[in-house]
């Protein structure tokens, strides 16, 4: 286990006063907040900018870390000694249970396991925290549902009482009709509980893959199809791709481009399913050859048309 | 894995979590949850909700997110909460306006 030395992560020196590492604390936040952050790595950061604060914002934590970390430096490696939180009595008011299965190990160890030693001691009966996890799938998935294997950090105590954590796969039925952003909740699959309390459970959020063709809002899925300038003066019959597999659309005589066809029914399927909307681009042929240019030059000189006169634009 | 071992979930849609649920799920103590639904802050923000209806009122997949933000930038900023509101609506603006914005393809 590395030693973590939370005044490098908050910046400030081992010397600061409460008042600095909260301002510390804050711009930080500021900046890794996941919410706003552009930052790749925000979520992490933010954690550990978190377990920092909660060690170094609370006097009893602080004096304690002060005094064991005397002797290490960031990245050795640690072993807290036994017994090394005597005489002080970290009271949990502010402690947040469900954070701390986000914190690191290093953090696990000192605070955790003496939280859970005092309530051991008591007979204490607890419910496992709920877990939360994020789940990326295809459009496709939506569509058909999925089956997915999530890998999760558990924290869990060894032989010796100490909080390491296992990597915990879990294979996941993700059920067809699921919105970005909707949680599917697995009972049982959270934390586990103590003193024999029941586990929590894991809520999954989730998020689509950007795709290339389509694009999501709630139920309603958009797309655009190219179509050419025949196909959509005279009207056609074309075969156009779905989350579900191609489908023939028909294109009505007289469209333009960016024309919005809706497919009802075949966006994202449920109890009311969403609509597929489907937007024609007309698409040009180029006129690179002799034969294209005098097509091209035939409708120049025979139809009265100038899309800049009224009655002749965009529709 | 064979597909047969797969967990199936529970999907959170219109009215799944009652308060406890919701409460646990944020690591929350319930009452948390009944200031910030009766101040307005939090699930229909339109209308204000008698403690009383509460234990019955249902939660949603967006009240879980919501929740969820609301009470990270609380912490994480020590801010009101109506404040964390403020941000939460104008976190979910912007998630809204960006959805339209790829929905018609401009992004």
């Amino acid at each position: 286990m590395e030693f973590k030395d939370y005044y490098q992560t908050l910046g400030v020196a081992k010397t600061a006063t409460a008042e600095e590492i909260k301002k510390a604390y804050r711009k930080l936040a500021r900046k890794y907040h996941p919410d706003v952050s552009k930052e790749p790595d925000a979520e992490d950061r933010m954690q550990a900018i978190n377990e920092a604060k909660e060690v170094l914002g609370d006097p009893e934590k602080r004096a304690a870390y002060d005094q064991l970390g005397q002797n290490y430096r960031a990245g050795q490696d640690f072993r807290p000694p036994p017994d090394w939180d005597a005489g002080f009595e970290f009271t949990g008011r502010g402690f947040d249970g469900a954070e701390a299965d986000e914190f690191s190990d290093f953090f696990a160890n000192l605070f955790g396991q003496a939280g859970r030693r005092r309530q051991h001691g008591q007979g204490y009966r607890m419910r496992g925290e709920d877990r939360h996890a994020k789940v990326v799938i295809d459009l496709a998935d939506a569509y058909q549902g999925a089956t997915r294997t999530i890998s999760l950090q558990v924290p869990e105590m060894d032989a010796q009482g100490r909080v390491v954590t296992r990597q915990h796969s879990l294979s996941v039925k993700i059920p067809k009709g699921v919105k970005e952003g909707q949680h599917i909740r697995l009972t049982g699959q959270g934390s586990p509980g103590m003193g024999g309390g029941p586990p929590g459970d894991l809520f999954l959020e989730i998020h689509f893959h950007p795709d290339q063709a389509f694009r999501v809002e709630g139920r309603d899925v958009y797309a655009s199809v190219p179509v050419t300038p025949w196909e959509a003066a005279l009207g056609a019959s074309i075969e156009t791709p779905t989350p579900a597999g191609p489908v023939r659309l028909k294109v009505p005589a007289g469209s333009q481009s960016g024309r919005r066809l809706r497919l009802k029914g075949r966006g994202i399927p449920g109890q009311e399913p969403g609509d597929l909307y489907v937007e024609l681009t007309v698409v040009l042929p180029p006129a690179d050859t002799d034969k294209a240019r005098e097509l091209y030059a035939t409708m120049a000189r025979e139809l009265d048309f100038d899309p800049r006169r009224a009655g002749h634009g965009r529709r | 894995m064979a597909d047969d071992k797969a967990v199936r979930g529970e999907l959170i849609d219109e009215a799944t979590l009652t308060l406890e649920e919701l409460a646990r799920a944020c690591a929350v103590e319930a009452d948390w949850v009944i200031e910030r639904v009766e101040s307005g802050l939090l699930a229909d923000g339109s209308r204000y909700v008698r403690r009383q209806r509460l234990t019955s009122q249902r939660f949603t997949s967006r009240d879980l997110t919501r929740a969820r933000r609301l009470r990270q930038v609380e912490r994480d900023f020590e801010a009101e909460p109506e404040l964390a509101a403020l941000v939460a609506d104008l976190l979910e603006e912007v998630e809204r306006l960006r959805t339209r914005l790829r929905a018609t393809g401009a992004e």
